[in-house]
């Protein structure tokens, strides 16, 4: 079977498709119905003008019929049958009707072969991270710098220590030794964690579409002057320009995330906004009430401001499930998307009291952790309906937290987690599973 | 007499140190610093022990070992090895070339002064 008779195929699924009869379709392109029998089964070659008006008839381009893609299609096809293991005991693929299959059913195959080759990518940058941690030359030549640094130091120190009368030439001498061993491990530590933070991957490869939509919303510093009032900016051409939203779904969470700031912008403009502000201060509620103008609104609208206006600020959206959609991350204050989140946050104890908003201060076990401000409340997604019970996403704003303006609603510090996996607070009664680092408590 | 110890090692500190206590300990210790004349070195001091870093600036400890070893008049020298890999593949591969001991780094002054005293069996 040439990769041409496939025409005959798709002429035939398309006319199916389209519930046309046999002879309905060889009236309208002036052939007699056994003929179109023979060209549908492949038994005679057509193209030129009989081609031409089979295509009108079945109102599709004369490339659709003809060749188009397929060679490609059918080479990405052979390549998954040449290139997959086969399990025992499973029918072999049907080799001989590759061209049918493909002819038949273009997008199943099409999905095949994008399927593998996406996996064969994947495979590719799997290898690339573990050769990376195996053989990379400059982590090896990182690690043993450090290491012989720390055998120096490990020595000299241990001279220092237990050498009884040792002569003040010496002790001076392995004095500086030291120092300037020090001076160098740190210089190799740092240069390994900088090397580990720049990962190849960390800021391309393996993206999900919530990552990416971070990425873009941090890439544009969570403001978007054109999509104020009067901006005249346009929403899809912003998601459509961005080179950091490769995955369509990342662009529709984008477009949805900037449908609601366009809304939020009108119903907070900016210029009233920065006034309460620099009279008000960063109190939220406040605010709110001044702007008169639910909290939710507010909180995501402050969230959605320069650092020029607001100074760092955090930003947690949630769903009823716990999902994170939209995070603006703020230093001091970890929130992962990798894993489930910390249902001490005020986010998740609020969506049971959706009434009400909560203060309160945080602070995470982390060695960086600072103490942060956040207020959360609940917004419903849709209109109240009868009889129906709300759904509802939790909205947490979080800033820094001064010592001198702690606000009459926290008085207390409020110790809560990351995620429990990588959190080291013990007995824990929101703990659900046990954490990885030393020390970590146990679910209670 | 005093014994001889032959230090191969290119970081200096390291170098300073394992001199200072091995010469209280009343070694004679001389020292080299690249891997390329290493066994040329060897050969010229006629050692009691060589100490020696498996990485080397031109030529790596493997193969100062297996020459070493390779050379009739030099083939009874103990050599302890100095790595900072603690890989399996590496102690595998300085036993296969003929290691009398093998240290990983980084270690205690205790220790380097027992294997040395050991390996000279004073």
């Amino acid at each position: 079977m040439t990769e041409s008779s496939t025409i005959g195929t798709r002429i035939r699924q398309r006319r199916l498709s389209q519930g046309m009869r046999q002879s309905a379709l060889a009236d309208l392109a002036g052939i007699s119905p056994s003929y179109l029998n023979l060209i549908e089964h492949n038994r005679r070659r057509i193209g030129g003008k009989i081609l031409l008006r089979l295509a009108e008839a079945l109102e599709v381009d004369v490339p659709v019929l003809s060749q188009g893609g397929e060679a490609a299609l059918l080479s990405g096809l052979r390549d998954v049958v040449s290139q997959t293991p086969r399990t025992d005991g499973t029918a072999p693929p049907e080799l001989d009707r590759l061209e049918e299959f493909a002819g038949r059913f273009p997008g199943w195959a099409q999905l095949l072969a994008d399927t593998y080759q996406r996996s064969e990518q994947r495979e590719r940058l799997v290898q690339a991270l573990t050769d990376r941690l195996a053989h990379d030359p400059h982590l090896a030549e990182s690690l043993h710098e450090v290491l012989s640094v720390v055998t120096a130091i490990r020595s000299t120190a241990s001279i220092l220590v237990d050498t009884r009368q040792l002569e003040p030439e010496w002790q001076a001498r392995f004095h500086r030794n030291i120092n300037e061993d020090s001076r160098r491990l740190a210089e190799g530590a740092e240069e390994l964690v900088r090397y580990l933070d720049a990962a190849p991957g960390s800021a391309s490869d393996i993206r999900s579409p919530q990552e990416e939509m971070d990425q873009f919303l941090a890439a544009h510093d969570y403001h978007f002057e054109a999509l104020e009032p009067g901006g005249g900016g346009d929403i899809d051409a912003l998601v459509a320009d961005s080179d950091i939203l490769s995955l369509s779904s990342a662009r529709s969470l984008c477009r949805s995330a900037l449908q609601q700031y366009r809304t939020d912008a009108v119903r907070v403009p900016l210029g009233p906004l920065r006034a309460a502000l620099a009279e008000i201060g960063m109190h939220p509620a406040a605010l709110a009430r001044r702007l008169q103008v639910d909290l939710a609104t507010l909180l995501r609208r402050l969230a959605f401001l320069p650092v020029k206006d607001v100074g760092p600020v955090g930003l947690v959206i949630v769903d009823g499930a716990g999902a994170m959609l939209l995070r603006r991350p703020l230093d001091g204050f970890a929130m992962t998307r990798l894993a489930g989140s910390c249902p001490l946050w005020p986010v998740f104890r609020v969506l049971s009291q959706p009434a009400g908003a909560v203060q309160q201060r945080l602070i995470q076990p982390t060695r960086d952790a600072r103490t942060v401000n956040a207020l959360a409340c609940v917004a419903p997604i849709e209109a109240m309906a009868v009889n129906e019970p709300p759904l509802l996403r939790g909205v947490m704003f979080l800033w820094p937290a001064n010592e001198e303006d702690a606000p009459e609603e926290a008085h207390t510090i409020q110790p809560v987690g990351t995620s429990c996996r990588i959190c080291a607070r013990t007995r824990c009664v929101a703990r659900r599973e046990s954490s990885l680092l030393e020390g970590g408590g146990e679910p209670t | 007499m005093n014994r001889q110890v032959l230090l191969i090692e290119d970081e200096p500190n390291i170098i300073e140190a394992i001199s200072f206590i091995l010469s209280r300990d009343g070694w004679q210790v001389k020292t080299h610093s690249n891997g390329r004349d290493a066994v040329d070195v060897v050969r010229a001091r006629r050692p009691d022990l060589v100490i020696l870093d498996v990485m080397l600036p031109g030529r790596s400890g493997f193969d100062i070992l297996t020459d070493i070893r390779n050379s009739d008049d030099l083939a009874a020298t103990p050599v302890l090895m100095l790595t900072a890999r603690g890989q399996r593949k590496d102690r595998e591969l300085a036993e296969q070339g003929g290691v009398n001991r093998y240290m990983t780094k980084p270690f205690s002054n205790s220790e380097m002064l027992s294997a040395v005293r050991e390996l000279v069996g004073t």
